[in-house]
C-alpha cells in the first residue's frame, strides 16, 4: 500500500480493522456451553423466593384482603399487601411525558391497593423459602371481590355507558393528536383516484424466552441495594427504584447478567419488581421473582393494538397525492412508567408513508384507556402498524392505477440525490437510499422471474402471492425528540470509559448494554479497531451500573449508533495519550508513531518499538520512568448524543413470497428479502442476523401472535400453547442485503438496524397475502392474518 | 440452591446419574426435574422457560431420549441417567455443533440455545438425513425469539453434512 492510499485511510478503514468483519461472539461460546449466567442462574445465601396473588379480574374493587392464614404457611417469611407497600414507596408513578401535551394518566401504585384495573395485576407478594412454598401461600390469602364492569372495547371505550377506569381522568381517553402538513382536503377533493380502507391490528406481546427476573438484596448495615434484573436499562431502572424507594441513586446497584431476550419489553417499570426490591429491603435478606410464563403474559406489556382508518389520493398516473389517517389505540389500565402508553400511535402518525414524497398528509390519533394489561414500547414500536398501514394504501393505489407494486414505489419514492430533506409526517430525512434499496431488492428477487411463475401458477390454481413493502425506520433516537424533552429519567446519550491495564489489556466499559445482539463484540471491534490492539486483548463490561459510566441501556436500535459512537471518541482519545506516553518514552513526537496489532510503531514502516503492555506497566508500576511532567491518566471516557436530529433514520425495503390455501386459509410463507440501510456497518453477520431475528418477530404479529381478550376483559389465550409464536416449521429462509449509505452524525457512520426487520415484515407480507388473493376480489386487512381472518376476506365464513 | 427445609415438603430419595455422576437426594414428590437440575445440583445450564412443556428451553436427555425437564418429575428420574448440556458439552459429543453454532451466529440471547441444541444432538444422532424442511420441522419443538431460525438451520445443516461426509 502506498503512504498516499494510506494517509487517506481513516482508522476504521485500515488493514487490520475490525469493523466491517465478521467476528463470533465471546458470549455466544459461553452460552453453547451452558455456562450463561441469567438472573434466576444467580443463588445468594439466605435467599427467598417470592410469589404473586393477582387479581383475576379486569376490574374489581378489594373487600376482603386476610393474609393471615399466608403468613403462618410453612416456610414464609413475610406477606406485604399493595397497600403496604404503598407506604414504603415515596410516590406512584405517573406516565406522561411534557412532549405529549394534554395526556392524562392515572398515578399508577406497584401493586393494587383497592381497585384492580386488569386481570393480572399484582395484589399482594407473598416471600418464602422457596417459590413452591410462595405459592402455597399465595392460595392461602383471603381475598374477595366485588366485581366491576370493564372497559374491554377501545371503540366503546370513550362511551357515555363505559365505566370510566380512573374517576379522576374524567374519561378513558389518555391523549388525542394531529399532525399533517399541506391541504390534505383540497388533495382529496381534487384526486383523481382515492383508495380507502380500515385496518385492525391485534394485540401482541414480547415473549422474551427468559421472562421477567429480578433478584433483590438489600444490605440493611450499608444501607445499599443490590438488584440483579434482566434489564435493558440498568441506570434507568437505578434511578427509578432509587426515587420510588427513598434511596439515594449511589446506594443502588443494579447488574443486569445474561438477559434472555428483551425487545423493549425489558425496558420498563413493573409493579411485581418493585414489591420484590420492597420484600428485600423489609426483610434484609436477597429475594427472588421469576415471573412465571402465565402471569408474563398478564404482567409484561402489551403492544400493537390499533384500529386505523386511512386513506389515499393517487393520480391516474400513479402520483402518490395525499394520505390521511385516524388512528384509534387502545392502551391498558394504567399509562406505563417511564416511556407511556402513547408512542405506539404517536409513531404510527409520524411514519405512514414516510418513504415517499407526497406532500398532503393528516395523522390523527386517539388513544384511550381499557381494562387490560399496560401497553409499551415493544420492539419497532408503532413502525410495523404504520408501514403496514402505508404500504397497504400503496398497493391499493398501484392497482387501482393498474401499476406494478414495484413500479409505484419506484415512481413516488422520496430520490436517493433529494436530501435533506422532510416527511409529510414532519421527520427531517438525510441520507436515505429509497431508489437503491428498490433496485437491489428486484434484483434478489428476480422479481419479473418470479411474476412470471406467478401466472403460469394460477393457472394451476395456487394463489401465489408477491409482496414488496419499503419501510423507514427512526432510530437512535436525540434528546431533543421525546424522551429528553418530554421530562423522563432516560438517558439519550451514551458512554464510554475506556482503560489501558498494566498487563497491557484494555477494558471498555459501556453503558449500553447486550442481550445477545452481540452489542459487547461491537464495542469491542470498535475499541479494537480505534486504539490498534487485537480483539482479545480488549474485554468490553456492561450491564453494571458500578461498572460502567452512566447511559441509556439498549433500546430504539441505539447501542451501536451512540454507544459504538462514544466507545470510537474515547478510544481514540486513549490512544493519543498513549502515543503521547510512547513518546516521551522513546523520545519520538507522538505524531511519528502509530498503535499497530497491540504495539507502538513508527508510523509508515510498522516497526515494533514497544509493545501496549509495556506502556501499561510502565504508566501504571514504572512511572520513575517517565518524564516529571507526564501525569499518565490512561482512562478516558467519553459520551455521545445527538444534537439536533430527533432520529438517526433508517431505510429499507422488503419482498415476500406466501402461498394462500382458499380452501383452508392457511399461508405458507416461501421466501423472504430484506435489503436495508443501516449505513457503516461493524459486524456483518451480527448486522444481518438481527434483521432476520427481527422480521420473524415481525412475521410472528402478522400470522401468528394475538393477546385475545373476552367481553369482560380477559386474556383468554394466556398459554404458549394457546398463544402461538413463529416456530422453525413455518419460517421461511430470508435474504438479506445492505446499502451503506453512512450517517453523517457521527464518525462511525453506523444507523440503528435491530427493529428494521420487525418494523418491516407485516407490511410486506400482508402485501403477499393480498397479491394472493387480489384476483379473487378479496382483501385481508386484519392482523394477525389467521386462517380465519382469510376465510372471512374471501367470504368462505 | 433451595433454602427449603425439606421437612416442610414431602420428599423421596431418589438416585440418578446426572451427566455421569452418581448422586442421591431427597426431593420434594412434586418437584419437577429440571427445578431439582437447577436448584438441587446447581446444573443452571438447561433454563426454563414455560413450564408447560411447549418452548423446549428446558430439553435433556433422560435416558438416551430427550424430554421436557418442565413435565417430568424429579421423582421419575430415579435410577435413570440424565444427561444436560453441561453433561453433552463435556463429554464433546456436540462440539462439532456448539462450534457451528457459535460460527454462524445461531443464537443471540442463548436462553434456547441448550434445549436446541440438546434436540439437535438428538438429530445428529439419529440415521435420519433430514433436508432444510426436515430440519425445520425437526425443530419445531424449541422456541427461539432471537434468531427467526435460518442460522440455526444452517449450522444444523452445516454439521449434519459433514458427519454424514456429505459435504
Amino acid at each position: 500500500m502506498t503512504a498516499e492510499i494510506k494517509a487517506k485511510l481513516t482508522p476504521l478503514d485500515r488493514p487490520n480493522t475490525y469493523v466491517g468483519r465478521t467476528v463470533s461472539r465471546q458470549g455466544a461460546r459461553k452460552a453453547v456451553a451452558g455456562a450463561g449466567q441469567y438472573t434466576d442462574d444467580i443463588s445468594l445465601p439466605r435467599m427467598l423466593h417470592a410469589a404473586f396473588v393477582r387479581s383475576p379480574y379486569a376490574h374489581a374493587r378489594l373487600t376482603k384482603l386476610d393474609v393471615n392464614a399466608a403468613k403462618t404457611a410453612p416456610g414464609v417469611a413475610l406477606v406485604m399487601t399493595g397497600k403496604e407497600l404503598a407506604e414504603r414507596i415515596t410516590a406512584p408513578w405517573l406516565g406522561t411525558l411534557t412532549c405529549f401535551p394534554g395526556m392524562k394518566a392515572a398515578p399508577q401504585y406497584p401493586m393494587v391497593i383497592e381497585r384492580a384495573c386488569w386481570q393480572g395485576e399484582p395484589v399482594a407478594i407473598v416471600v418464602a423459602q422457596s417459590r413452591a412454598l410462595a405459592e402455597d401461600a399465595a392460595e392461602l390469602v383471603e381475598i374477595e371481590w366485588q366485581e366491576l364492569p370493564a372497559a374491554a372495547d377501545k371503540e366503546t371505550a370513550l362511551d357515555r355507558t363505559t365505566p370510566v377506569i380512573h374517576p379522576d381522568l374524567g374519561d378513558n381517553l389518555a391523549f388525542e393528536k394531529t399532525i399533517g402538513s399541506g391541504d390534505v382536503d383540497a388533495a382529496f377533493k381534487a384526486a383523481d383516484i382515492v383508495v380507502e380502507e380500515t385496518f385492525r391490528f391485534g394485540r401482541h406481546t414480547a415473549v422474551s424466552l427468559e421472562s421477567r427476573a429480578i433478584l433483590a438484596d438489600y444490605n440493611k448495615p450499608a444501607e445499599r441495594l443490590i438488584l440483579y434484573t434482566s434489564s435493558q436499562a440498568p441506570h434507568m431502572i437505578q434511578t427509578i427504584y432509587a426515587r420510588m424507594l427513598g434511596i439515594p441513586d449511589h446506594n443502588v446497584r443494579i447488574v443486569a447478567p445474561d438477559v434472555g431476550g428483551s425487545f423493549g419489553m425489558k425496558i420498563h417499570s413493573y409493579g411485581d419488581e418493585v414489591a420484590t426490591a420492597a420484600a428485600s429491603m423489609a426483610l434484609g435478606r436477597p429475594v427472588k421473582f421469576i415471573a412465571d410464563r402465565l402471569e408474563s403474559f398478564v404482567s409484561d406489556i402489551h403492544a400493537r393494538e390499533n384500529l386505523i382508518k386511512a386513506r389515499l389520493a393517487v393520480s391516474r398516473a400513479g402520483d402518490i397525492e395525499a394520505i390521511e389517517i385516524d388512528v384509534l389505540s387502545g392502551a391498558g389500565a394504567y399509562s406505563q412508567y417511564p416511556r407511556t402508553s402513547v408512542f405506539e400511535a404517536n409513531q404510527v402518525l409520524t411514519i405512514t408513508g414516510g418513504p415517499y414524497r407526497h406532500k398532503h398528509y393528516r395523522a390523527k390519533a386517539t388513544v384511550v384507556y381499557m381494562n387490560k394489561v399496560p401497553t409499551s414500547q415493544y420492539r419497532a414500536v408503532g413502525h410495523p402498524i404504520g408501514n403496514s398501514v402505508g404500504e397497504s394504501l400503496v398497493d391499493m393505489a398501484a392497482a387501482a392505477c393498474g401499476l406494478d407494486p414495484l413500479e409505484i414505489r419506484r415512481r413516488n419514492v422520496m430520490p436517493d440525490d433529494g436530501y435533506p430533506a422532510v416527511t409529510a409526517g414532519g421527520i427531517k430525512v438525510k441520507e436515505l437510499s429509497h431508489q437503491k434499496c428498490l433496485a437491489a431488492l428486484e434484483r434478489r428477487m428476480n422479481y419479473a422471474a418470479l411474476r412470471a411463475e406467478q401466472a403460469i401458477l394460477r393457472k394451476q390454481g395456487i394463489y401465489r402471492g408477491i409482496g414488496i413493502a419499503a419501510f423507514i425506520k427512526g432510530t437512535a433516537p436525540g434528546p431533543n425528540g421525546y424522551y429528553g424533552i418530554g421530562g423522563a429519567p432516560i438517558s439519550l446519550q451514551d458512554a464510554c470509559t475506556i482503560r489501558l491495564d498494566p498487563g497491557g489489556g484494555i477494558i471498555c466499559a459501556v453503558g449500553v448494554t447486550e442481550q445477545g445482539q452481540g452489542v459487547n463484540t461491537v464495542m469491542g471491534q470498535i475499541a479494537a479497531t480505534t486504539l490498534g490492539v487485537p480483539l482479545d486483548q480488549v474485554r468490553v463490561i456492561s450491564g453494571d451500573t458500578d461498572a460502567t459510566p452512566f447511559g441509556g441501556g439498549t433500546y430504539a436500535s441505539r447501542a451501536t449508533a451512540i454507544g459504538g459512537e462514544a466507545v470510537l471518541k474515547a478510544a481514540g482519545e486513549l490512544r493519543a495519550e498513549i502515543l503521547s506516553i510512547a513518546g516521551a518514552l522513546l523520545q519520538a513526537p507522538a505524531g511519528s508513531l502509530d498503535i499497530v496489532d497491540g504495539h507502538i510503531v513508527d508510523a509508515g514502516t510498522d516497526r515494533r518499538r514497544i509493545s501496549l503492555k509495556e506502556i501499561g506497566r510502565i504508566g501504571h508500576f514504572q512511572l520513575h520512568e517517565l518524564p516529571n511532567s507526564v501525569q499518565p491518566r490512561l482512562s478516558v471516557t467519553h459520551r455521545f448524543r445527538l444534537l439536533d436530529d430527533l432520529y438517526i433514520l433508517t431505510n429499507g425495503v422488503s419482498g415476500a413470497t406466501v402461498d394462500v390455501d382458499t380452501d383452508t386459509g392457511f399461508i405458507t410463507l416461501r421466501k423472504a428479502w430484506v435489503v436495508e440501510d443501516c449505513g457503516r456497518i461493524v459486524n456483518p453477520l451480527l448486522a444481518d442476523e438481527q434483521v432476520r431475528g427481527g422480521f420473524v418477530q415481525g412475521l410472528g404479529g402478522a400470522l401468528y401472535e394475538h393477546c385475545i381478550y373476552d367481553d369482560a376483559a380477559q386474556l383468554v389465550n394466556g398459554t404458549l400453547a394457546d398463544y402461538l409464536t413463529p416456530m422453525a416449521g413455518e419460517m421461511p429462509d430470508i435474504d438479506v442485503a445492505h446499502i451503506h449509505t453512512p450517517t453523517s452524525v457521527s464518525e462511525l457512520g453506523a444507523k440503528g438496524v435491530g427493529e428494521s426487520g420487525t418494523a418491516s415484515a407485516p407490511a410486506v407480507v400482508m402485501n403477499a397475502v393480498n397479491d394472493a388473493l387480489r384476483p379473487l376480489g378479496a382483501r385481508v386487512t386484519e392482523q394477525p392474518m389467521t386462517p380465519e381472518v382469510v376465510l372471512r376476506a374471501l367470504g368462505k365464513i | 440452591m433451595s433454602l427449603a427445609d425439606d421437612s416442610l415438603e414431602e420428599t423421596m430419595a431418589v438416585t440418578m446419574t446426572v451427566n455421569g455422576e452418581r448422586v442421591s437426594r431427597a426431593v420434594p414428590v412434586r418437584q419437577n426435574l429440571i427445578d431439582f437440575l437447577r436448584t438441587g445440583l446447581g446444573l443452571t445450564g438447561s433454563h426454563i422457560g414455560c413450564e408447560h412443556g411447549i418452548c423446549g428451553a428446558c430439553s435433556l436427555r433422560l435416558d438416551g431420549a430427550v424430554v421436557r425437564g418442565c413435565l417430568t418429575l424429579a421423582v421419575q428420574a430415579d435410577g435413570a441417567e440424565v444427561v444436560t448440556i453441561e453433561g453433552l458439552t463435556a463429554s464433546g459429543e456436540a462440539a462439532d455443533l456448539q462450534a457451528a453454532f457459535v460460527e454462524r451466529n445461531a443464537l443471540q440471547c442463548g436462553y434456547c440455545t441448550p434445549g436446541m441444541l440438546m434436540t439437535a444432538a438428538e438429530l445428529l444422532a439419529s440415521d435420519a438425513t433430514p433436508d432444510r424442511d426436515g430440519i425445520r420441522e425437526f425443530m419445531s419443538g424449541n422456541f427461539c425469539r432471537c434468531t427467526g431460525y435460518q442460522a440455526i438451520v444452517d449450522a444444523i445443516e452445516t454439521v449434519l453434512r459433514k458427519r454424514r461426509r456429505l459435504a
